[in-house]
């Protein structure tokens, strides 16, 4: 294991560094938000965030991404022929993401590497991926991340760990991957024992300010049905407007449309994030519809992340507590409510 | 690493209407590249994705028998955007077969038993599948009787009305065919709804499968009729539809519960379902 530490100008240009042998994500702020971009057209890495507005699921699992290609044109001998298009699987890195974030790529692996069907582009991506994970210090009022196997310095499905300490960062590595990532840098010097009692001490105070928790405990044991046809399901779902933000933002919400575009004689088939709260993402092409009333979608994304999830794969909760459907819906329903309301029916 | 999403290519060998409304047309497929067709091997019950460049995928439950070798058969509706080009296709030109996907009828727990198959209107395919697998030569010694309800609004609306027509004659199967009203004079089956029929014609759930396969409202009138004769849930097999895209339970739109119709499915128990939601 590597434990090193940098100056915050030495940190800089160390991932200026890292670009000759990964391509490095890293959070830049944008207007009053951060989100991830790639690091590159003099892009400035920004570590002064509680979170991303955006999880780092689309580097992984992009918004839109093309899946293949194929050509109407009749003159063509493969015309009519859906054909794989060469990608960039080149190794990357994500640095700076919090261990919430990185928890979810390890709840929807199931998903996307099941023992069944492998999606190969999920796969490849997530393999050529080395993860920095970032401790959080200043945990925000709406994460609930200790109570569902995650936590602000959880080192789950991370190859490293930063932790900021006011004036520099420690950058610990945790698998191989992170390793080659750390050992390729010629800057930092090896971590002494007063810098990492400093991070020791700066993760237990970090899970002290976690004040939001929610119940899990009994979420297996509930019987599918029951919990289906409760009775709080109308008010939870009645101030809901269908917006998908909470899809949207979700770390571990993985749903994709297939959809062909053509432009011409040329075109491709690409899959876009798709959400359970639009009617039309469950219209049959009969008309019929099994979920065209809006109670039925709210508690399908509830009772698939808590009940169904759970259920299914035995892995917990599909939840990593960051927070952010609490902060954005605009209609202020609350998952740490439902949790409780589940647990306790 | 084998990409799922990636369809086979085929060529429309043949396109034959079904039904006197026009709606109905069964595309036999060959597969461009024979190694394909050793891939694409099936069970009846499946369903495939039929994919169209330009316009999207559809899944459409499989008509054909892995008995009849060397073509692949799809009875298809005309309904939405792929369905509707689909219709205007001929025969000759290029298109594309994802799967075989999902699961399939219990054919081993059904073996030595006898099986009761009810279907309605155009969800005949993969029962016409189960049919054709089950009398081919090699197979028919492996069940006790086997027995056809099988509805359509009207004499027109029936599906591959030859075939029908050649089993009739069969003594190794006890074809009972309906319609929910003809003013045919020359009709000689039966006139009544499926379920109906069903309490009429079959006798006994003695050691027995049923497997019903229609639209809703018609499996919703025939599962009483099955329970009052004794079919446990466990025996009685229903196939679901849903809205799908991908096929391999990756795309998360066709659950009901924590199970997805494309890849758990789309064969499912009644014993199953009932402890499902009722969300389908």
């Amino acid at each position: 294991m590597l434990e090193k530490s940098f100056t915050k100008e030495e940190w800089t240009e160390a991932l200026k560094e890292l670009q000759s042998a990964y391509k490095v994500f890293v959070p830049v702020k944008e207007g009053d938000f951060h989100n991830f971009r790639p690091l590159k057209n003099g892009a400035k890495p920004s570590f002064d965030f509680q979170n991303t507005r955006l999880s780092a699921k689309s580097i992984i699992f992009p918004q839109s991404e093309r899946m293949f290609e194929y050509s109407l044109d009749d003159s063509k001998e493969d015309a009519h022929i859906i054909k794989e298009t060469p990608k960039d699987f080149s190794t990357q890195a994500i640095v700076g993401i919090r261990p919430c974030d990185a928890l979810a790529f390890q709840l929807v692996r199931i998903n996307f590497d099941n023992p069944q069907y492998r999606d190969p582009w999920w796969i490849q991506r997530m393999n050529a991926t080395t993860i920095v994970g970032f401790g959080c210090n200043e945990p925000c009022a709406s994460c609930f991340c200790t109570s569902v196997g995650s936590g602000p310095f959880c080192e789950k499905g991370l190859d490293a760990l930063m932790v900021d300490l006011g004036d520099r960062f420690l950058v610990k590595s945790l698998t191989t991957k992170g390793e080659a990532l750390l050992g390729a840098l010629k800057s930092g010097k090896k971590a002494d024992g007063t810098v990492l009692k400093q991070a020791q001490e700066l993760a237990k105070g970090s899970e002290k300010k976690i004040s939001s928790t929610v119940p899990t405990d009994r979420l297996k044991d509930k019987v599918v049905n029951e919990l289906f046809s409760a009775h709080f399901w109308e008010r939870i779902s009645f101030a809901c407007i269908n917006c998908g933000t909470c899809t949207y933002l979700c770390p571990t919400c993985w749903c994709f449309d297939i959809q062909d575009e053509t432009c011409g004689k040329e075109g491709d088939r690409i899959r876009n994030w798709d959400a359970c709260m639009f009617p039309i993402f469950t219209l049959h092409g009969s008309g019929h519809n099994p979920r065209d009333k809006k109670l039925q979608r709210v508690r399908q994304r509830f009772m698939h992340k808590l009940k169904y999830y759970v259920d299914k794969y035995e892995n917990g909760v599909a939840c990593v507590g960051c927070g952010r459907c609490v902060q954005f819906c605009p209609v202020n329903i609350d998952i740490r409510e439902v949790f409780g309301l589940m647990n306790g029916y | 690493m084998h990409n799922p999403y990636l369809p086979y290519p085929v060529r429309i060998d043949q396109i034959t209407t079904e039904t006197e409304d026009r709606n109905l047309k069964t595309f036999r497929f060959v597969f461009l590249d024979p190694e394909d067709e050793k891939k694409f091997s099936y069970i009846p019950g499946q369903f495939a994705e039929l994919s169209i460049a330009g316009k999207g995928e559809i899944p459409i439950g499989i008509a054909s028998s892995p008995t009849e070798g060397g073509v692949v058969t799809f009875t298809v509706n005309k309904v939405g955007q792929v369905t509707n080009y689909l219709h205007n296709m001929k025969e000759g030109e290029v298109m594309g077969i994802r799967g075989p996907l999902g699961n399939w009828y219990p054919w081993e727990e059904m073996e030595g038993k006898n099986v009761v198959i009810i279907g309605g209107g155009f969800a005949f395919t993969t029962l016409r599948s189960s049919i054709v697998y089950m009398i081919h030569p090699d197979n028919r010694p492996r069940f006790k009787d086997i027995t056809v309800v099988y509805g359509a609004r009207n004499p027109g609306m029936l599906l591959y009305k030859d075939e029908l027509a050649a089993w009739e004659q069969r003594d190794d199967i006890n074809m009972h065919i309906t319609v929910d009203a003809t003013d045919d004079p020359n009709w000689k089956y039966n006139v009544g709804f499926v379920p109906t029929v069903t309490e009429q014609k079959i006798k006994s759930a003695d050691d027995a499968f049923a497997i019903v396969c229609g639209p809703p409202i018609m499996i919703k009138f025939t599962q009483p009729v099955l329970e009052k004769l004794g079919f446990p849930a466990e025996k009685i097999i229903l196939s679901l539809e849903m809205r799908m895209k991908c096929g391999i339970g990756i795309c998360g739109r066709c659950n009901i519960g924590d199970q997805y119709v494309c890849k758990d499915g789309p064969v499912f128990s009644l014993a199953q379902l009932k402890r499902m939601p009722p969300e389908y």
